[in-house]
């Protein structure tokens, strides 16, 4: 079936074919219809499951814990200051390793109140253990959530996972979609097992109680264990669903026409779409630039992003976040992956799009162009670069 | 049929051996909560004293499943436990929490009012010792007025936060005040909640030996005395209806209460209490049951 | 998968916090021609430690802490509590 719908009617559709039993959300601009789109789902009886009209997002949290420690598939939605709220909570869902999935609308923190798209309020959960996805467009949205439930509740992985969905650009844009049938889903997601534990009275069980130093160490380390077999796992059910569907995303990575590229922009996120716009565009001129779209933050694909990048001269890192004090979050974490190349390439951190500002095709082949001329006239190239700051 | 200590079941779902102090009443309650209800009992537990004296990973004192959660989130997760059990058509379950005065009356109220308002079918217990325990004996919303703690030094300045009644103003089906110098009225209470749809709150005064300085043989005697001063008065409401529970139901007139001096002189957190203090906390007390009086002459509050 | 445990999971035990009857200074001690078998001191006691067989009781002197609590509330003062020396 296709239809047209808003990234968050998309969200809630892949909610409603993965067939959760148990919702609990606290309405926040820009996440709200994809609550009320449950809601219609629940109360219109096509979808059977528990809706709990909590009184805040940590309350959200807390009841999608209880109801997955008690073996439902559960499922929230957040943004910005709803995330930050229920910050103590995520970190809860992560250690817990509860297959818990969660969208998160990308949207910028206060002060100044703001309700457009920023990646700081999801990039700021990056060390909760939960896997993270940024999503491109409104399809990529409807099958990353499903894929998320397959990938969470894998006894492999056992971690909770959120999907991220820039403000407006994807929440709110309605593009066309493919709705895959019930039955298939169904096929590609079973029921729920009982992992990594249940509360059962017939089998009591204490779970996290006080535990001392040496095992809980113990515990981060099967934590970071899990991560790693994540990395696998996503690539597995990417391809399972592509199997499914037609539809592949790479895995970890989406990249565009990085085979023959000498320049690289990675970028997370709707503005890859312009991204590859740009490229196209400077291809056309002669440039070789490709893109590389970060799907998965966590785990961070540091050995795919180090093969991509290994023959790339020069690389711009787009961060639509702002870790004050340091610069982009992604531009870190990618430096962090090219370290063992024997050649580096160079490095430029471009902030851009803070607050919801426009980041423009225009934007990007300027980006492209500057760095090229830097190259080939053997400029100084500076490490950070905030894209629009001085031109208002 | 009222209920005798000989027909309590003589098994122990909370077992000994455990880390709580000497004469805890917490350990009390818990013994007493798994007689109430039985092993098909499901509890959450925030962070507080409950919390450590479940003892330290890959042991646990509790017969029962207990699931850790944070200081804030227990009405949350017992939300979320209850809404899955009912999805999953596993009916004759209890769902309790099991929290300290803070994660109730302070940091936990917010989850609470938003479980009650929905309704949710849990039974809220909060255990009462008048302060945060856990983290060394700091004021709580529910700390009395006049006493010591780590954080009021001089005495809290502040009067008790009625949490009963607040939750009375929830509507909820049944709120209970209950002690754990009166067990076979608070194993009663519990039994009547489990029967119970719906939110149910009982508030149970817990005399804490460490918090409160007294010697640990006399929690139950001190809990005792609080009732019978009328400092806590034992209760219910019923779908609305207000009523006294005994003793407190022979303590209407005021004459009939011990002297608030012989449980305040018991309690080393009192001991810097002036005559002027012991007359404002007794002129609460007098200030409490005026309130109650009042209410048991509307008959039906909501 | 095998059974590594993922998140902490914890076992009932008794003696979670050790063998508690280490913590007394003082132990309970029955006196049987004094005890009416009213079984305040088994449902009063915070650790379980009054053990019930019947109507009859005794205590686990294992976990007992010595908290006095069932001397205190024994309506007959069959209990002492007995200086561990």
């Amino acid at each position: 079936m296709r239809i047209v719908l808003t990234g968050n009617h998309a969200v809630a559709y892949a909610a409603f074919l993965s067939r959760v039993e148990v919702v609990a959300a606290y309405p926040i601009t820009p996440q709200t219809q994809i609550v009320e789109k449950l809601a219609e789902f629940i109360e219109g009886g096509r979808l059977k499951a528990r809706y709990i009209r909590v009184e805040s997002e940590h309350s959200a949290m807390a009841a999608i814990i209880g109801a997955s420690a008690a073996g439902a598939r559960t499922f929230t939605a957040t943004a910005s200051h709803g995330l930050t709220y229920m910050n103590e909570m995520v970190f809860w869902a992560g250690n817990a390793r509860l297959p818990i999935v969660m969208a998160i609308v990308c949207r910028a923190l206060a002060p100044p109140w703001n309700i457009w798209t920023e990646h700081t309020d999801i990039l700021a959960q990056r060390d909760t253990g939960w896997i993270q996805f940024f999503c491109e467009d409104n399809q990529e949205v409807l099958d990353t959530v499903i894929q998320a439930f397959k990938i969470a509740e894998d006894d492999r992985v056992l971690l909770p996972v959120m999907v991220g969905l820039d403000a407006f650009i994807l929440s709110h844009t309605a593009t066309p979609i493919d709705i895959p049938e019930q039955e298939d889903i169904d096929r590609f997601l079973p029921p729920r097992k009982p992992l990594p534990f249940i509360l059962d009275v017939n089998n009591p069980l204490t779970h996290s109680n006080m535990t001392y130093p040496d095992q809980t160490m113990e515990f981060r380390y099967r934590l970071q264990k899990a991560m790693e077999r994540a990395r696998r796992v996503i690539v597995e059910v990417d391809e399972e669903y592509g199997k499914l569907t037609g539809r592949r995303y790479g895995g970890l990575l989406d990249c565009y026409k990085c085979e023959d590229a000498d320049l690289g922009v990675i970028v997370m996120g709707s503005s890859a779409g312009d991204a590859k716009e740009a490229v196209d565009k400077l291809r056309d001129e002669g440039y070789k630039p490709g893109v590389v779209r970060i799907r998965v933050f966590r785990p961070f694909p540091k050995e795919e992003l180090k093969e991509v990048c290994r023959k790339f001269k020069v690389i711009a890192v787009i961060d639509r976040d702002l870790s004050p004090g340091l610069g982009g979050i992604l531009y870190a974490e990618t430096l962090t992956s090219l370290y063992d190349l024997r050649n580096r390439p160079i490095v430029q951190n471009c902030i851009a799009g803070l607050g919801g500002r426009d980041i423009r095709v225009e934007d990007f082949k300027l980006v492209i162009k500057e760095l090229y001329r830097g190259i080939e006239e053997n400029i100084e190239i500076p490490p950070i670069k905030w894209i629009g700051i001085g031109d208002l | 049929m009222s209920l005798k200590i000989k027909d309590l079941p003589i098994e122990e779902y909370w077992l000994p051996g455990n880390p709580s102090c000497h004469g805890c009443p917490a350990s009390l309650g818990l013994r007493l909560l798994m007689k109430a209800l039985g092993p098909n009992t499901i509890v959450v537990i925030p962070a507080c004293c409950s919390t450590i004296i479940q003892g330290a990973y890959p042991k646990t004192s509790a017969k029962f499943p207990i699931l850790n959660i944070a200081f804030a989130a227990s009405a949350a997760a017992a939300s979320g436990i209850v809404e899955t059990l009912e999805f999953k058509c596993k009916e004759n379950v209890n769902v309790v929490v099991w929290a300290g005065d803070g994660g109730t009356v302070d940091i936990g109220l917010q989850a609470l009012s938003g479980a009650a308002e929905r309704n949710e079918n849990i039974i809220y217990v909060c255990y009462d010792n008048e302060a945060y325990m856990n983290s060394g004996i700091q004021r709580s919303g529910s700390t009395p007025y006049g006493a010591w703690t780590t954080t009021t030094i001089t005495g809290k300045k502040e009067h008790k936060k009625n949490l009963p009644l607040i939750m009375a103003a929830h509507r909820i089906p049944y709120v209970a005040t209950a002690s754990v110098a009166y067990p076979i009225d608070f194993i009663a209470k519990l039994r009547k909640a489990s029967k119970i749809y719906g939110m149910k709150y009982i508030h149970l005064h817990s005399p804490c030996p460490t918090g409160w300085r007294f010697p640990s043989s006399k929690t139950v005697e001190i809990g005792r005395l609080a009732v019978l001063t009328g400092t806590w008065i034992l209760y219910e409401v019923e779908n609305g209806i207000f009523k006294l529970d005994p003793p407190s139901n022979t303590l209407i007139d005021k004459n009939r209460r011990k002297p608030i001096r012989s449980y305040i002189k018991m309690q080393g957190r009192f001991s810097h209490l002036t005559d002027k203090d012991i007359d404002e906390l007794q002129r609460y007390v007098d200030e409490q049951w005026e309130t109650y009086l009042k209410l048991l002459s509307i008959g039906k509050i909501y | 998968m095998e059974t590594v445990l993922e998140t902490p999971l914890s076992k009932p035990s008794e003696g979670s916090a050790g063998i508690t009857g280490y913590w007394r200074t003082f132990k309970p001690v029955i006196n049987r021609s004094k005890c009416v078998k009213c079984l305040l001191c088994w449902i009063y006691c915070p650790e379980g430690t009054v053990i019930r067989i019947n109507d009859d009781v005794d205590i686990n002197y294992t976990y007992c802490k010595g908290c006095g609590i069932c001397a205190n509330e024994c309506p007959t003062k069959a209990i002492d509590m007995v200086s561990e020396e």
